[in-house]
């Protein structure tokens, strides 16, 4: 079947220029903080990215999201195989295996597994037959993304593991929960919690508690928050300018084209430039929550909610890093922090909500 | 497609393609949370950039702004030909930038470095209250191990607080040569800090002179540090010149001394105790200054050690005591040539005034000796001189009376300082009926009078007082101010209407003392017409100097000037326990020949190569003259 004749019209327009909107910023965002350094080109890499997640959105968009749900067994097979690969041929960086070549470019396999644990929420919770979830319902969706979860932990990257308990928790939220169920949770997490604390890398409860106290360690772990902070508050209103913020030109924000994006966005561009992208941000997501409203069925519906609710989660947590409200987790900016997995990983999602509104009016 | 995928998708349309607004009340809900997180992140932006960005900018500059001082470099001090006394020499010191000092850091620094923790954190304290762009130097003259340790820790991750600078460090002359009259640096003090005259002018941390033409030409000499204030990145790479204030040199001090007559007089006193100072009549230009036992004033240029110090300031000797302007002695005999002008001048002494000396005389019923105990026989003034006679000067004294033996002593400069352009002179005694009244409530006594004549009692000087005393008399009643510095403001030199016939009188008396079988023969060059006096001062009454077995010995001294007509130079030595002022006269001759044999070298070839019109650059240098010197 194909989609032909409606498909340009249909296309998600508001979703699509919001989304190349916020890509424009990461673009001239990244040039601004890598110029004259050994990722001077990551700009340049950014767009070719951008043109590359494009194609995989138009691709993603024009296979019936039902088909792609029909291939989720085989898919979620191989993800979690690629998942165990990665321990093996992956490449080591900064002590993390997280990425693996694949036709000379690296991968962050587990941004791509975000796509195919979505999809399965939604065929689990559409293929539900009860209007509440049970309790063996809701070990088995536990059970299925919690393993994917656990291999990419002990990558170590605990950041985008974290990434995947929205995708769940949406739609588990969706779907309906008794309330003793969702008062164990609460308990168990409560109870996990203070357990899981000895399971944390060093580095992951020096974070923690650089979070809770940045101060306390100001050369290590606190440094990249209080550098943030410094960058965000010293872009006062305005701005410094492009190319001009002294926290981001001279490097004392770590990372200020990747997951301190914002921060160094913040810092040359001032709570107007801040309310300007942050604004974005919503557009996006409320276009995101439109097409679920919208959706022409359950699974379209669990589809674009579980993207919300990623994206918002990764807002979140990115962005509140950077203002020193959320932990530092390395996680990055949707559509702006340099990278290529990101940037498909998200478009690709994107691609998905289009798919679902494509469908719309069949039938 | 096929008809059989048709009826699968509907058949899946059936299952699934049920009402999908059944949750719809949750996606309100979930958007309620969007709006929610996004107030909650716009809330941190507000409390970061719109409440409070001063503070943050402020940071942000405390991060990339580093203020890194430049030192002014000390001038240098020269010597009448514009030769080198005091140098320096660059080396590095370690600075901590407090912008970003990290206290838990002291402890490694100090313990990577030898340094004394305690005193580090004190240095800190002292500091507290100064900007914190202004660094701390902490450590001078960094070792090649010391330079190591920094390179190898100065990076973001370890101490980024610490800092090289390249610091000018004095260089002294080796073996204490001068090392009184340059005086040296150091840190200024806290005891120094509470005066109200440094506290205005020097700042915590800074070198400033502490003794010497050092500490009293300070403002000379010190400069004025600049500052570089860079931008810098993460690992404290400079990206950016904000200010360069460069530093202002201290200007360099061209001095009286000549190097050559000081290390002849400091050879002079090798392994004795005491001072020389010579001096130019005509002008008050000090020639050389030399104190012993002296010290080595390098060690003072960094941080002196609490145990040399101790050293220093508890050798019975004083070492750190400027003899030639700060010890007061009695003068002795050396005071007879002025008692004699004043006798002269009052009438006391005429032409047929005659003394007999049996070896002694009696006074207000006390009995005083004549240092010759068989007696001069008859005395009069040429041989009153020349055989230092006590008995005759007895007389003398004991006719003019104490207030005018005052009278003729502070003519020629005694009781009060001669204002040579050193720190902490000292100012001698002379005693008069109000002196004793005004120290000590009571009257005079006629018998002290005698003591005071051979200059004894209560009479002291310093070595510089008297060289300014003899001068006097050498110019023909014109006292000049001594000096130390060719640029010094000097007061015109004090004129008295002394009757010239009358100082010729003391000068032919004092020439033989030298030349004619006197107590100063060791002093006389053949030639020079060296005019002098000795000068035996009891340090206490013969008896206990006697009892001491030879260990208290009395002070020698010798006063001379030369040559006889239009004198040019004038050497006092004082030799500590010499004894006998004999025992001082050939330290005084070596400095005058070393003098005179200097001139003779430096005329004799120049009327040849005046005549060579010589561009204006190879002009040859006189001594006396500044020669060329590099300035930058």
């Amino acid at each position: 079947m194909g989609i032909g004749y409606r498909s340009i019209r249909d296309i998600d327009w508001v979703l699509l220029v919001v989304a190349l909107a916020i890509c424009g910023l990461g673009v001239l965002q990244i040039y601004s903080a890598a110029h004259g350094t050994i990722w001077h080109d990551a700009w340049w890499k950014q767009i070719i990215w951008i043109f590359v997640a494009l194609a995989l959105m138009w691709l993603i968009s024009i296979v019936d999201y039902h088909t792609l749900m029909s291939q989720v067994p085989i898919l979620y097979v191989s993800s979690i195989v690629v998942l165990l690969a990665t321990f093996i041929v992956g490449q080591s960086v900064f002590g993390s295996r997280r990425w693996i070549r694949v036709a000379g470019m690296t991968l962050q396999v587990s941004e791509f597994v975000k796509l195919v644990l979505i999809l399965l929420v939604a065929k689990y919770l559409t293929e539900l037959k009860s209007s509440q979830l049970e309790l063996r319902d809701l070990l088995k969706l536990g059970g299925l993304i919690g393993l994917p979860m656990l291999l990419v932990m002990k990558q170590p990257d605990l950041g985008t593991a974290l990434t995947y308990v929205p995708i769940l928790g949406i739609g588990i939220l969706l779907a309906g929960l008794r309330w003793q169920y969702a008062a164990t949770i609460v308990a168990v997490v409560a109870l996990v919690l203070p357990v899981s604390w000895f399971a944390l890398k060093d580095y992951q409860k020096a974070r923690l508690v650089s979070f809770l106290d940045p101060n306390q360690d100001p050369k290590g772990s606190g440094y990249q928050v209080i550098q943030s902070k410094i960058a965000v508050g010293a872009g006062g209103m305005w701005g410094e300018g492009v190319t001009r913020g002294t926290q981001t030109q001279y490097r004392f924000l770590p990372v200020p084209h990747t997951d301190f994006i914002f921060s160094a966005f913040a810092e040359e561009h001032g709570f107007v430039g801040v309310i300007f992208a942050l604004g974005l941000y919503f557009l996006l997501l409320m276009q995101v929550v439109q097409n679920a409203q919208t959706a022409p069925d359950k699974a379209g519906m669990y589809i674009c909610m579980g993207i919300g609710a990623l994206l918002l989660f990764h807002v979140l947590v990115n962005v509140g890093m950077v203002v020193g409200r959320m932990p530092v987790t390395g996680i990055p900016l949707p559509l702006m922090s340099s990278g290529g997995s990101n940037i498909m990983s998200v478009f690709l999602m994107l691609g998905l909500v289009n798919n679902v509104r494509l469908r719309r009016y069949v039938n | 497609m096929s008809l059989s995928d048709l009826e699968r998708e509907q058949q899946q349309a059936a299952i699934t393609r049920d009402d999908p607004k059944f949750a719809s009340a949750r996606i309100a809900g979930f958007q309620y949370l969007t709006v929610a997180v996004f107030i909650f992140l716009v809330a941190g932006f507000w409390d970061l950039q719109v409440r409070n960005p001063e503070f943050y900018s402020e940071r942000a500059e405390e991060n990339y702004i580093k203020s890194v001082p430049v030192l002014a470099p000390r001038g240098r001090i020269f010597d009448r030909d514009g030769r080198i006394i005091v140098d320096n020499h660059s080396s590095y010191s370690l600075i901590l930038t407090r912008e970003n000092l990290n206290p838990a850091h002291l402890k490694p620094i100090a313990d990577g470095l030898g340094i004394d923790y305690h005193d580090l954190v004190d240095r800190l304290a002292r500091m507290r209250g100064r900007p914190k762009y202004e660094p701390i130097i902490i450590k001078e003259e960094l070792s090649p191990q010391d330079l190591a340790f920094v390179d190898a820790h100065r990076d973001r991750d370890t101490f980024p607080e610490m800092s090289l600078i390249r610091a000018q460090r004095r260089l002294y002359p080796e073996n204490g040569i001068a090392a009184h009259v340059i005086g040296y640096v150091g840190e200024i003090s806290d005891a120094q800090l509470d005066n109200a005259d440094y506290a205005d002018k020097y700042h915590p941390g800074d070198i400033i002179g502490q003794a010497g033409l050092e500490a009293q030409y300070n403002e000379t000499l010190m400069g004025q540090d600049g500052q570089r204030r860079v931008k810098v990145d993460n690992m404290g790479r400079e990206r950016e010149l904000m200010e360069d204030k460069p530093a202002v040199p201290g200007q360099d001090l061209h001095t009286t001394l000549d190097l050559d007559l000081q290390t002849v007089a400091e050879l002079a006193m090798d392994g004795r105790q005491g001072a020389v100072v010579a001096m130019d009549p005509r002008t008050g230009e000090v020639l050389a200054m030399v104190s012993h036992p002296s010290y080595d004033p390098n060690i003072f240029s960094g941080r002196v050690p609490a145990k040399e110090w101790k050293e220093l300031l508890s050798d019975p000797a004083k070492p750190m005591l400027n003899r030639a302007i700060q010890a007061q002695f009695a003068p002795g005999s050396t005071f007879k040539p002025i008692e004699a002008l004043g006798g002269l001048e009052e009438g006391v002494i005429t032409d047929d005034f005659k003394v007999h000396c049996g070896g002694g005389a009696s006074f207000y019923g006390h009995y005083f000796a004549c240092h010759k105990k068989g007696g001069h026989g008859e005395v009069e003034l040429h041989k009153g001189i020349v055989q230092s006679c006590d008995v005759f000067f007895y007389n003398v004294g004991n006719k003019l009376g104490i207030d005018r033996i005052a009278k003729y002593a502070e003519m020629a400069g005694f009781g009060k300082p001669t204002g040579i352009d050193l720190p902490h002179e000292a100012s001698g005694v002379v005693p008069s009926t109000k002196w004793k009244w005004r120290n000590f409530r009571q009257k005079w006594f006629a018998g002290e009078t005698i003591s005071v004549a051979i200059g004894q009692g209560a009479l002291t000087v310093t070595p510089v007082q008297l060289a300014t005393a003899i001068a006097g008399i050498a110019n023909g009643g014109v006292w000049p101010h001594p000096h130390l510095t060719r640029d010094a403001k000097v007061e015109a030199a004090r004129k008295y209407n002394v009757s010239l016939e009358n100082v010729a009188k003391v000068i032919y008396g004092m020439y033989g003392v030298v030349n004619e079988g006197g107590t100063g023969g060791r002093a006389r060059i053949p030639g020079m017409n060296v005019c002098g006096k000795t000068g035996t001062a009891q340090l206490a009454s013969t008896a206990m100097v006697k009892s001491a077995n030879g260990k208290m010995k009395n002070n020698a001294w010798f006063v001379g000037f030369a040559p006889r007509e239009n004198p040019e130079i004038v050497v006092v030595a004082l030799f500590e326990h010499g004894a006998e002022g004999m025992m001082a006269a050939p330290i005084v001759r070596d400095v005058m020949k070393a003098y005179f044999d200097k001139k003779a070298r430096n005329e004799a070839p120049l009327p040849a190569l005046a005549e060579l019109e010589l561009p204006p650059l190879l002009q040859p240098v006189r001594a006396g003259q500044p020669a060329r010197t590099e300035h930058p």
